[in-house]
């Protein structure tokens, strides 16, 4: 009984310290923020009026909310599909294949990962930019002429695609490197035995290394 | 996606530790001197912010007791919104309604303004004159100055400027155009300059439609009407006036320059003023600010700046200018009112007018003409030439959750340049827009 005792003791001393943060720095604010929703409040004033779920009725019944839900959603599963299947094919690359400057490759991908969300954006704004920007210079080197200009953030349609790519440009560095850390983890010995018994590299990505990452891959998003 | 939940939490720690900072200096009435400390938050705007730290230092010589804390931020907005949210309020602030973010109207909308209608009474410090009789007569009985319709000034004018059209005057004599004076002048302009390849018109962002919006309004349907406009009055958007300026602007918008709108946002618009100074655009609406925004910006050569007011219907029909002006006020939870009721009042003497006009920042005061110069002296007397001048805005109302006008009016504009919106679909947005705002309006 007394070493039940001491054990719980001890128990208590290692999880309190973690709990007491947990709940002011989480548990506090999330309660504090959805007590806020139910005021009507700008936010700067003293005068606030409870309206209790009002302002969750509203919300639901504006078609602007669900536009930018809309907007959200496929931002995100856009940006994790493709930030996922770039950052696995770059991985496998840069560890199964035999290339020049890998660690500079490397280097080279995960620097967008230590950029400031300032940096990236002006970045983006100067390679977007209709008239002088990157892109659109690139592309009028083939189309030989202004004809094809791109709005990348002026047309309505585009714009969103153009967003996606900034942030998978952000993205893919450090999944890669989490990827990368994984698949050198996977036994060389797999790979001969593959190769012995006739099967491609392309193959051998799909077969080997994705079943062999997968519960990684799979962590990393969650 | 670990990481952004670790990011998140290391955001609410920051957070949570910049807010028990702020909440620690609530008490710092009066400094080790005993002086009263006055807390002047300012917008830092075109005109810098050395100005301002030169009057505190005018407003200190000449008030021992007093010590000025001077706050003079780009985004203001973000540095003393979250203090204020903390129960932390300066006591005088210099932010104009119009911006991004909101702060005065939401001020405004929550009645958490002080009534600063004795300031008007006030002798100027040093002079012989009170602050009522030293301002340009109608400037203090606009819905800018008097949110609520009623006799209490809740917010006292500061710089202003008469906004209009800019271009390139050097072009226009080079090419021997002539500057139009109607939108039949204006449309006949147009296609000459396309085929020069120069686009009539751009825009920095779709908020400049602001100024060109009301004095559109004034000229296509008169003042009484603009001011129907501006009390959400039934019907007035379905009015042909109405429909008329909303035509005028979309046929603007068929001449804008085509990389505009993507530019026209709060990061990229120098990129749209530069059109002018480049010539690859004609006109822009702006305000006077844009002058001294653009100093350092490189031009084409023979570059002069041009300013006018709206172009009018037809010959004989008046043409208008919006006169904007920022506004500087006091909230209602501000520890040492008084004081800031004299501060403001000390805005007002001939020393701080000075100062402030040396930086370009002009105050409407009686005969401030005479110390005008260079392009200021052009551009202040649009309203000696012939164009009617337009003050205020929309009259304040309580809030009304997902409805802006500003966006609906004026953010759609950038729609209707990429032509993803008619001129219906708008016509029936600002409808809505204005019938939800009629309801909330402040009694």
């Amino acid at each position: 009984m007394r070493k039940h005792k001491g054990r719980r003791a001890f128990l208590a001393v290692c999880t309190i310290p973690a709990l007491i943060l947990f709940s002011v720095f989480m548990l506090y604010p999330t309660l504090n923020i959805f007590i806020i929703s139910m005021y009507k409040w700008g936010g700067y004033s003293q005068h606030r009026e409870f309206v209790g779920l009002d302002n969750f009725v509203k919300l639901f019944s504006d078609a602007k909310f669900w536009q930018s839900f809309q907007n959200t959603v496929l931002l995100i599963v856009i940006v994790t599909i493709i930030t996922m299947a770039m950052a696995l094919l770059t991985a496998a690359i840069l560890t199964r294949e035999k290339l020049r400057f890998k660690g500079f490759f490397r280097v080279v991908f995960y620097i967008p990962n230590i950029l400031s969300a300032v940096v990236i954006a002006a970045i983006f704004s100067a390679v977007y930019d209709p008239s002088r920007g990157l892109l659109n210079t690139l592309l009028s080197f083939f189309t030989g002429g202004k004809a094809g200009q791109v709005l990348w953030l002026g047309d309505q349609k585009v714009v969103i695609y153009s967003i996606a790519i900034a942030m998978i440009w952000q993205a893919v560095g450090y999944y890669m490197v989490m990827y990368t850390a994984s698949m050198s983890s996977v036994p060389e010995s797999m790979y001969e035995a593959a190769s012995l018994e006739g099967a491609g590299r392309v193959r051998q990505f799909f077969s080997i290394t994705i079943p062999l990452i997968w519960t990684n891959a799979y962590f990393f998003y969650h | 996606m670990k990481r952004f939940v670790a990011l998140f939490c290391a955001l609410m720690l920051t957070l949570s530790l910049l807010a028990s900072c702020g909440t620690r200096n609530d008490d710092k009435d009066k400094d080790s001197d005993g002086k009263i400390v006055l807390k002047v938050a300012v917008l830092e705007s075109a005109y810098g912010k050395k100005m301002w730290e030169d009057v505190a230092a005018a407003y200190e010589a000449d008030h021992t007791d007093v010590k000025i804390e001077l706050t003079a931020e780009k985004n203001l907005e973000d540095v003393i919104g979250s203090k204020m949210k903390s129960g932390d309020y300066p006591d005088v602030v210099h932010l104009a309604t119009g911006r991004e973010a909101g702060l005065t109207e939401t001020m405004i909308r929550e009645n958490s303004l002080a009534d600063i209608s004795d300031i008007l009474d006030e002798k100027v410090f040093g002079e012989d004159v009170s602050v009522k009789d030293k301002l340009i007569e109608g400037f203090t009985d606009t819905a800018a100055t008097h949110p609520y319709d009623d006799d209490s000034m809740y917010m006292a004018p500061m710089f202003y400027g008469p906004c209009g059209l800019f271009y390139n005057a050097g072009l226009f004599a080079e090419k021997k155009w002539t500057v139009p004076t109607t939108w039949d002048e204006m449309w006949e302009l147009g296609q000459k300059a396309e085929a020069e390849g120069i686009a009539l018109f751009t825009y920095p962002t779709a908020g400049y439609f602001d100024s060109l919006m009301f004095a559109l309004l004034c000229e296509t349907g008169g003042v009484e009407f603009y001011n129907d406009c501006m009390r959400y009055k039934e019907g007035v958007w379905e009015d042909k006036n109405a429909r008329e300026a909303l035509d005028i602007v979309a046929r603007l918008a068929s001449y804008t320059e085509p990389t505009t709108v993507a530019n026209a946002n709060n990061d990229n618009y120098l990129k749209n003023q530069q059109l002018i100074l480049d010539n690859k655009a004609l006109f822009m609406p702006s305000g006077t600010w844009v002058v001294g925004e653009m100093a350092d910006a490189p031009r084409s050569e023979g570059f002069e700046w041009g300013f006018m007011a709206l172009p009018a219907i037809d010959s004989d029909s008046d043409r208008y200018s919006y006169t904007y002006f920022e506004q500087i006020w006091v909230p209602e939870n501000a520890k040492h009112q008084d004081e800031a009721k004299d501060f403001i009042a000390y805005l007002y003497t001939d020393k701080a007018v000075k100062i402030f006009a040396e930086a370009g920042a002009i105050q409407p005061i009686q005969g401030v003409s005479e110390i005008l110069e260079g392009e200021n002296k052009l551009f202040y007397s649009i309203y000696d030439t012939g164009a009617k001048p337009v003050l205020g805005g929309f009259a304040a109302t309580d809030p009304v959750e997902g409805v802006s006008m500003t966006d609906t009016l004026f953010g759609t504009v950038n729609s209707i340049v990429s032509g993803d919106k008619t001129v219906d679909e708008w016509q029936n947005a600002i409808k809505k827009a204005s019938d939800s705002l009629r309801k909330a309006l402040k009694k």
